[in-house]
């Protein structure tokens, strides 16, 4: 797209990175440098260099919180992903009443705040008066994911996947509904099965957005806090304890202010490590498009 | 095509069992809840409601919620649609890499910044306002906003904008008069997502309130710490969290789909 070759742009954006600036840069520098310091009170400080980084880096919970991250956030996409691009293929392609009624109901769960979200699948889960736990029990099997950490896991995916999916399920449902009708019809000349449909027009077509999709989810599930903080409170044990809870539990618990802005830092680092590799993925998807 | 609108409509009953489940016990007494589990409550009572629209510490939360969030999509609105102007149609020095600046913020745990804010904002005395929460909540939505604008703003053709020049019209009144009403169906998908980002979390509002601004959702832990746990109470606080966010979807319905698309979110 052509573009007007003028430096004013930056009086425009000025506005924006004031206060993007105010509450992103000065709270980063504030956590470089509990990271590189030992702070024993006001104005009683001493520089210690890299001895938290290297004490949260060589943390054995630290890591083990790390590896569970990891598998939740992949578990969520290996779920999550599938089962919104199927919805959005279930969902009615014209506009109309029955359109507009599917897409509130998708979009409600996005929409209650994060922590009732936890109130909602704890009322719902619990033995004694929650429809899920107490169906559960009936059949015979216990279930109780506050005493069994395999089952608060089963719990933490199920309310993830009710929480999140419709979003994937949204981004696909719009990547479908801006195929131009052409192609459809060019697939029914040719008599193509509707897998190929599927695989060589819609699929290619919802890149971008599955892209975007895998983004967002990704980060979302990799810095979750509030929703198993509520549900688990991280336990039992540890077996739920995830990267920001633990990060909590050191900054505002323990209130040990050096390892905390190291371990932010790090925590960051990785977060925009990814965040990187997949806009780069994201401008390759639109240069693909494009030739 | 029939076997398809059934497996939808399974998949929407799942999702919307857990929400009436708390409808259900918002609309019983403690006693019957623990008392017995019915699909279908039969003694109907609307005393958890009740309560929470007579008793100021409970409305509170909503009011204090519904302020910050206002405060914060009209500050992102007002700052974002200029930006993301200048990202649109101007190409100036370094636009590709403060763009995705931008865009890391939204990626930036909030854990990591919960003491630096808290610092930083009892330094400026702001700890317990409104405006402190709705500043905190640009964090994540300024990136968000200038990014669904800029997809909007780049959807309407720049030869429009030099028509206007030529025709004699100022920046200024090109700008109000005739360009936010070509993309104001991005500013209402853009204000849906500030409203529902900021609606939603909690760590910041809980962190940087103590009472004036305390946000409903840290209210709700009150029925948790009272002599034992209040489930009637709790569910009806939760309900009235999603009514605000289902009345807003409903308004921009029609533009959801479009604005995702378009937008990029």
């Amino acid at each position: 797209m052509k573009k007007w070759q003028d430096n004013k742009g930056w009086l425009f954006i000025l506005p924006v990175l004031l206060i993007v600036a105010f509450s992103a840069i000065v709270p980063l520098m504030t956590v470089v440098n509990y990271s590189i310091q030992d702070i024993f009170g006001p104005g009683q400080r001493v520089f210690v260099g890299t001895e938290w980084f290297r004490e949260v880096l060589t943390d054995q919970r630290l890591h083990e919180a790390l590896w569970r991250q990891l598998l939740f956030s992949g578990l969520v996409l290996l779920i999550e992903m599938p089962l919104g691009v199927g919805i959005a293929l279930l969902m009615p392609a014209k506009k109309g009443f029955g359109a507009s009624l599917v897409l509130v109901l998708l979009a409600l769960p996005l929409l209650i705040p994060w922590n009732v979200i936890g109130t909602i699948w704890i009322i719902f889960t619990r033995p004694d008066i929650g429809l899920m736990g107490a169906a559960i029990n009936t059949l015979g099997l216990t279930f109780d994911h506050t005493a069994n950490g395999l089952h608060a896991w089963i719990t933490l995916m199920l309310m993830e996947v009710w929480h999140w999916t419709p979003l994937v399920a949204l981004l696909a449902y719009a990547g479908l509904q801006s195929i131009s009708p052409a192609y459809y019809q060019a697939a029914r000349i040719d008599g193509a099965s509707a897998w190929s449909i599927f695989r060589y027009i819609q699929l290619p077509k919802m890149r971008g957005v599955l892209t975007i999709a895998l983004l967002l989810r990704f980060m979302d599930s990799f810095l979750i806090y509030a929703e198993p903080f509520v549900l688990t409170g991280g336990g039992p044990g540890n077996t739920t304890t995830f990267l920001s809870i633990y990060l909590v539990k050191i900054a505002v618990g323990q209130f040990d202010l050096g390892p905390a802005g190291a371990f932010s830092l790090i925590y960051f680092l990785i977060v925009l490590l990814f965040c990187y590799l997949f806009y780069q993925a994201l401008l390759n998807v639109g240069k693909g498009e494009e030739s | 095509m029939k076997k398809k609108y059934i497996a939808l409509t399974v998949y929407l009953f799942l999702i919307m069992l857990p929400i009436y489940w708390m409808l259900n016990m918002s609309l019983r007494t403690n006693a019957d809840i623990m008392a017995r589990l019915v699909f279908f409550p039969t003694d109907i009572t609307f005393d958890n409601y009740i309560k929470i629209f007579t008793e100021p510490a409970w409305y509170s939360g909503y009011i204090n919620s519904i302020i910050y969030v206002a405060l914060n999509t009209a500050i992102c609105l007002v700052t974002a649609l200029p930006a993301a102007y200048a990202f649109s149609r101007y190409s100036f020095i370094g636009d590709k890499h403060v763009f995705f600046w931008l865009l890391t913020n939204r990626m930036a745990p909030a854990a990591v910044f919960l003491l630096p804010f808290f610092q930083l904002y009892s330094t400026f005395g702001l700890i317990d306002t409104h405006i402190a929460v709705a500043l905190a909540h640009c964090l994540f939505n300024l990136p968000l906003t200038v990014w669904i604008l800029e997809g909007f703003i780049s959807g309407v053709p720049i030869e429009i904008d030099e028509m206007a020049f030529i025709d004699g019209y100022s920046f200024p009144k090109f700008f109000f008069r005739v360009f936010v009403h070509l993309i104001r169906s991005g500013i209402g998908v853009a204000a849906f997502f500030c409203f529902m980002f900021s609606w939603v979390e909690l760590l910041f509002a809980r962190t940087l309130t103590t009472t004036a601004a305390k946000p409903i959702a840290a209210t709700m832990t009150r029925t948790v710490s009272a002599s034992g746990l209040d489930w009637g109470l709790l569910a009806a606080a939760g309900i009235l969290t999603i009514v605000p966010g289902a009345l807003v979807i409903w308004f921009v319905r029609n533009y959801l789909a479009k604005g995702f698309a378009l937008g990029r979110v």
